[in-house]
């Protein structure tokens, strides 16, 4: 079965679809189905924090604590939203962007999240 | 006078319309405190210490709440499409907003109807859909970091989540990036490019370049690109030609970096506070 929804929205969809166990064996762009989700990972280590940036998004971690000091980068309406859930609290204790987000940028943050969960687990 | 849209995360706010005032860290419009945090709020508050610092009327603010479902976008595209028209603006800053190509398309036809038509200024989610649409030439000034600047170099991407790994691998890429969009004519008529250096650029090339102050955590601090588009917005408006307002607001952003002390846990209403002094060291202002 194929499912045609709007872009944008493509994180809340997923959601909506895993709630009903329901997992796309593929997502693709309907104009570029070549097209790939952003899988390279621009790592910054800046003092005792790391910055991982996926995409447009940008997540900032405490290493010693794990603690989400800053969320920055995008522009859709749910960036500032999940800034406001994420921020200071810990990569552990904090909602994960998958949860909370609806669209592509808060898919990128949930990249970006998991990212830094594993580099702050290693 | 400079109008400001764009959506900010309280999914009960309606369409709020009205000049835009500041009172402690909140920003007020008709009544309505909004606290200042990072998104469209923090390019008020930024906007409106200019319009201040300058003697210049506070800006305008078209609102709408909306924490990504889309719902206060589309409201407000609606809204613009039948009420930007009836403004007087020298200038317009257009930031977050869930894409949407159709009615971004209906304001931007609200827009070449007015006369004088005014200068357009796109970041975030507005700087996505005019690329989207392919009317980015019809904006003044767009103001990405490098992941977005891949996003408008990239011809295919429908959106930054689907930029091609080739033009994201490297940051020091910026120039050819630059000629890459506007080749593309996925480009504004100006673009300031934050990062760790700033670039300024038309479509003959690179026009000048900011390298410092050098604040490294400014990057990690979410706002700060907001803060220095609603700088460059509120310069263009109080009259300031549109090339060296973007030169000015990306070093009054870093100043106020410095005067912040900022780290990379830095919040974004710490630098908001700054911001005047900052400018007034850029313009050699004294008061």
């Amino acid at each position: 079965m194929v499912i045609e929804y709007p872009l944008m929205s493509q994180l809340e969809i997923l959601r909506i679809l895993r709630e009903a166990k329901l997992e796309p064996l593929e997502t693709v762009p309907v104009d570029s189905p070549l097209l790939s989700p952003v899988g390279l990972f621009h790592v910054k280590e800046l003092g005792g924090y790391i910055m991982v940036r996926a995409a447009n998004m940008k997540l900032t971690v405490e290493k010693a604590t794990g603690m989400i000091v800053n969320v920055s980068g995008g522009g859709c309406p749910d960036v500032p939203y999940l800034a406001q859930e994420l921020v200071g609290k810990t990569l552990k204790d904090a909602p994960q962007p998958l949860d909370l987000g609806h669209t592509l940028c808060g898919y990128a943050l949930q990249l970006a999240y998991e990212e830094a969960m594993r580099l702050c687990s290693q | 006078m400079l109008a400001v849209v764009g959506t900010v995360p309280e999914p009960s706010l309606p369409v709020l319309e009205g000049k835009a005032t500041m009172e402690g860290d909140a920003i007020v419009i008709d009544g309505k405190r909004l606290r200042v945090g990072r998104g469209t709020t923090a390019l008020l508050a930024a906007a409106i210490q200019v319009a201040i610092l300058l003697d210049q009327p506070l800006p305008h603010a078209y609102l709408a709440g909306d924490i990504g479902t889309g719902e206060g976008s589309l409201k407000l595209y609606a809204y613009l499409t039948e009420k930007l028209g009836q403004g007087n603006f020298r200038t317009i800053a257009f930031h977050y907003i869930l894409p949407d190509v159709d009615w971004h398309n209906r304001v931007l036809l609200a827009l070449d109807a007015m006369e004088p038509r005014p200068l357009l200024i796109a970041d975030a989610g507005w700087m996505y859909v005019a690329k989207m649409s392919g009317q980015a030439p019809s904006y003044d000034l767009f103001t990405p970091d490098a992941g977005e600047l891949a996003f408008l170099a990239d011809e295919k991407a429908p959106h930054p989540f689907y930029t091609r790994g080739f033009l994201l691998k490297e940051e020091n890429r910026v120039p050819e990036l630059i000629e890459r969009a506007y080749r593309n004519e996925d480009a504004s008529r100006c673009m300031l490019v934050k990062g760790t250096r700033d670039f300024v650029a038309t479509k003959q090339g690179i026009f000048a370049t900011i390298n410092g102050p050098t604040v490294e955590a400014m990057e990690a601090i979410g706002g700060t690109g907001d803060t220095l588009s609603g700088m460059a917005a509120a310069l263009v408006a109080s009259g300031r030609d549109l090339l060296d307002a973007a030169q000015i607001a990306a070093r009054a952003n870093r100043v106020a970096g410095v005067l912040t002390r900022a780290t990379p846990a830095t919040q974004i209403h710490e630098i908001i506070g700054n911001l005047p002094r900052a400018l007034e060291q850029v313009l050699g202002l004294s008061r």
